[in-house]
């Protein structure tokens, strides 16, 4: 396999809005036919506790070290399995520097997977 | 490339990704065999989103252990031995053995049992119905899942109803005529992979993007309660009393919309003070219909009868009083004083000051009243609820109190509120026996041997069903007759929905003849005698009306000798009625179509449909402009032709009228006693992303994500136990016990523990006594039967009592 160069693409996610609903992780295990358990996707469950008996809940969906930002799949125009089926809509693909533009509200982490 | 695949669009309802349905997608097909499924973009419904049940799809329809051909039981039940046989034998043995009961001891011996909401209700109505026997069975105590408060709101006003998020019409959030909510509770229910009442999940957070806020009632740090304006975390089963404290709120805060209670509630009508009933307009004047109310008119100062038949008062001009006492001359001579229906109501919350409501709740008496001033202050205001109201025995009375609330804010039918729900174009597949309907009971007297009817009135009026509680017990006592036969489809009762597990297993191995349909092997299959393999969506031509648009569900692929569950149905009940009057499936479906002008293929070419602006189907503001009753006139179903804060129904039933609060009962408040031992509330039902209920636990993918069955307990509740993350426990009470994986959390309150449902082990072992290891940790085992409410409906599934202990060194 040839070396894959930074392509300056990656991926903004809007965790306020992810349900945990762990389509990114099917989607791409479905495209890539990874066996049960791998992904290029994984999404995180975290639990703060605060003040006054509260805590927040939040999904954070993170590649990993499987994730190839769906290069086949972008050369036709398409978006990434797991941007595509996203169930909250929540995941956009793009170029970095414009991704990084798009950070106009709390809760967003832009992601430049491996 | 791709040169031989072919896009194929079609709908998802029902056994794949096991939901309620609704979502658009796309097959990719690849010389018949399916290699990927994604979401359909230009789908109205999902537009391109899909969950991850759905696309496991792959894993799903060629899973080795999918069920294939017919099978035939050559062992003892449970012991799993068994013949594959062809179709032919399969449908000849059960034609013999279903004639056999039907000619001994009548075709109500046959129970048709069903599990939830997906594509069977049609279909196991029509071979029931073929067979001639009325008892359709959802298999859960109470039937308490959906139907429960669709009956409830049915009854106060005439249909029902569900959150507004533009999904009646084409263009959704853009079309002009749709409104967002400004605010929408969410009440009892949590976004991972649930799709419930017909509505997408998600359209919640598409909403949040657009502003709007969200109040959270739930006992758990659910998603929702993370971010919203107001998060009320309340006792289990303790909703009713929530609802009331909102409406103590609203009214006393003058907060009500005063025309819509005056015009389209029966708000005015008179109760009589000395027997705390309506006046009936018979009892003022001999002539008149006992069908008919009164009110007092401050016009003419007198009585006048609103007439339930035409919908209007018999005189001109009435300015009918909404508070007060008056007395009336009855036409006996004597004299009544008479009170509003308003003013009884109004009498009935003050019994709830919000001191009281968070005693009894749990929620600072604070944070009610302003969660409910934001609820009223909001226009429009929308409320979104799941299976808690359903699964607690006063479901009734509590769903009064939450319709209650859309009602006197206005907020019914409206853009944004919560909307009137009916089958797309009316196209409905099946009625209740004897009514309209393509498929129907062949006559009302049947329906007289349907198991409850006659002891609860919303079961003989509303639900279609057999009262599941009742026929497990006359399994049993044979009692007013011998039931012999069941037939169980799309259901697995005794890892999913059936309540005290041990009791449905000695009930199935009682009976003389079992038959299981169903894609894989499963508990319950191991009671049968024969097993058919059913297929998933993406293997049949179905139709979908639930609610809008209608849709057609198109089959994309084979798979082995799998037939549908409406093909299996079709072929039984053409056997078994001489009468059956259908020659395809596809003929039944058109008959069903019919309201629509659409035959099945043009549906299909289509898609889906919308019916247009101004027809029933379709909203807003119907109960205006005449689209919700047969006779076109303006008003409500329901039979004073108002929404009914007074329920004329439920006083015919001899039930309270007034929504109220019941105590649950097994709490600590109820069974002090038993809190003593068993000192958590055990609260059940937490949706997991990766399963419906007891499916998809052989699905690879799926299992990784939610690989055990965990009860979640709050980290003090955890040490001051000696519990720690991922320890086996005990979960235990006077009922049974069950072991579950501690997962130690924030999620749940010290108080409470929340343990997973639908659990069995598919990689175990088959045969008894293991039952792929179903009562192990099946935390059904701690709930009863018979528990219901007064009116039949909602079982105490989400507030038991229990304890919990670490599984000791031998017993893991």
């Amino acid at each position: 396999m040839m070396e894959r160069k930074n392509t300056g693409y990656g991926l903004l996610i809007d965790y306020e809005y992810c349900t945990g609903c762990h389509t990114c992780e099917i989607a791409c295990a479905q495209e890539y036919k990874w066996p049960a358990g791998m992904s290029g996707m994984k999404v995180v469950e975290s639990i703060q506790e605060l003040p006054n008996d509260k805590a927040y809940l939040a999904y954070i969906p993170c590649p990993t070290e499987l994730c190839v930002l769906c290069a086949g799949r972008t050369r036709k125009g398409q978006k990434p399995a797991c941007v595509q089926n996203c169930m909250a809509a929540c995941m956009k693909y793009g170029q970095v520097e414009e991704l990084a533009k798009e950070i106009n509200k709390p809760r967003m982490v832009l992601w430049v997977p491996r | 490339m791709d040169k031989k695949r072919k896009i194929v669009q079609t709908t998802a309802w029902s056994a794949g990704a096991g939901c309620h349905g609704g979502c658009g997608v796309l097959a990719h097909i690849e010389d018949g065999k399916l290699v990927k499924i994604e979401g359909d973009p230009d789908h109205p419904w999902n537009q391109g989103r899909l969950c991850a049940r759905c696309l496991a799809m792959t894993q799903y329809v060629y899973h080795p252990d999918r069920l294939k051909r017919p099978l035939k039981r050559v062992g003892e039940r449970g012991e799993n031995k068994w013949q594959e046989i062809s179709w032919e034998e399969a449908f000849d043995f059960i034609e013999s053995k279903l004639n056999k009961i039907r000619d001994e001891y009548g075709a109500e011996s046959v129970i048709f049992s069903m599990g939830t909401g997906r594509d069977i209700g049609a279909w196991i109505c029509m071979l029931a119905y073929a067979y001639g026997s009325p008892n359709v069975m959802f298999a859960l105590s109470g039937l308490a899942c959906y139907s429960p408060r669709i009956a409830a709101v049915t009854t106060v006003q005439g249909d029902y109803c569900i959150m507004d998020a533009s999904q009646w019409l084409p263009e959704r959030y853009e079309d002009p005529r749709y409104k967002k909510p400004e605010c929408i509770v969410i009440w009892g229910y949590n976004i991972p992979s649930s799709c419930p009442d017909n509505v997408f999940g998600h359209w919640i957070i598409d909403l949040m993007k657009k502003g709007t806020k969200i109040i959270c009632i739930d006992p758990r740090l659910s998603w929702f309660a993370s971010r919203a304006e107001h998060w009320l975390r309340l006792r289990p089963g303790t909703d009713g009393a929530l609802a009331m404290g909102f409406l103590h709120v609203i009214i006393s805060e003058g907060l009500y919309d005063r025309k819509f209670v005056e015009d389209w509630t029966n708000a005015p009508h008179l109760i009589r003070c000395d027997t705390g009933k309506l006046l009936k307009a018979n009892e003022i004047d001999a002539r008149q219909s006992a069908d008919n109310y009164v009110v007092w008119d401050l016009a003419s100062d007198q009585p006048v009868v609103w007439d339930t038949e035409l919908v209007e008062y018999k005189a001109i001009g009435v300015r009918s009083v909404l508070s007060g006492n008056y007395e009336v001359l009855l036409a006996d001579g004597t004299k009544v004083i008479c009170q509003t229906v308003w003013d009884a109501f109004c009498q009935q919350v003050n019994e709830y000051p919000l001191d009281r409501v968070e005693e009894i709740t749990l929620v600072p008496a604070k944070d009610i009243k302003e969660a409910a001033l934001l609820y009223a202050k909001s226009n429009p205001a929308a409320i979104h609820w799941g299976e808690p109201i359903d699964m607690t025995p006063a479901i009734t009375p509590t769903t009064q109190a939450i319709a209650d609330l859309w009602a006197i804010t206005g907020n019914l039918d409206i853009p944004g509120g919560n909307v009137i729900s009916r089958y797309a174009f009316d196209a409905v597949a099946y009625a209740l026996p004897g009514a309209k309907g393509t498929i129907k009971l062949k006559s009302k007297e049947i329906d007289k041997k349907r198991i409850g009817v006659d002891k609860y009135g919303p079961i003989g009026k509303f639900i279609w069903r057999a009262h599941t509680d009742l026929v497990i017990d006359q399994i049993f006592s044979e009692d007013p007759y011998p039931i012999k036969g069941m037939w169980l489809q799309t259901t697995n009762p005794l890892a999913g929905i059936g309540m005290d597990p041990i009791k449905w297993r000695d009930a199935l191995k009682k009976l003389d003849f079992v038959a299981v349909v169903d894609l894989f092997m499963t508990p319950t299959a191991q009671m049968a005698d024969i097993v058919l393999p059913a297929t998933s969506f993406l293997e049949k031509d179905s139709i979908r009306s639930w609610w809008i648009p209608l849709q057609t569900i198109n089959k994309v692929l084979d798979v082995e000798e799998c037939k549908s569950d409406a093909e299996i149905n079709f072929e039984l009940a053409k056997r078994l009625d001489p009468d059956f009057k259908y020659n395809t499936l596809h003929e039944v479906f058109d008959d069903i179509l019919k309201p629509s002008g659409m035959t099945f293929k043009e549906l299909q070419e289509k898609g889906w449909a919308f019916p247009p602006e101004g027809h029933p189907s379709t909203p807003y503001r119907r109960f205006e402009r005449g689209l919700l009753r047969p006779d076109k006139k303006p008003g409500f179903q329901t039979p004073s032709g108002k929404f009914e804060l007074y329920s004329t129904l439920r006083e015919q039933w001899d039930l309270e009228p007034i929504a109220h609060y019941e105590e649950p009962p097994f709490t600590p408040v109820s069974r002090p006693d038993l809190a003593e031992e068993y000192p958590l509330i055990l609260c059940t039902g937490r949706r997991s992303a990766a399963f419906f209920i007891s499916e998809h636990r052989n699905i690879p993918w799926l299992r990784a994500l939610d690989p055990d069955p965990l009860v979640e307990i709050h980290p003090k509740t955890a040490r001051r136990l000696g519990i720690g993350h991922g320890e086996w426990v005990w979960v235990e009470n006077w009922f049974g016990k069950c072991k579950l994986k501690a997962k130690v959390t924030l999620e749940v309150p010290e108080w409470m523990v929340m343990a997973a449902h639908g659990w069995w082990f598919p990689e175990e072992e088959a045969s008894e006594p293991s039952l792929y290891g179903t009562f192990r940790s099946n935390i059904n085992t701690l709930i009863p039967m018979n528990s219901v409410g007064k009116d039949g409906l909602g079982s105490p599934i989400k507030h038991m009592l229990c304890k919990v202990h670490k599984v000791k060194g031998d017993e893991v």
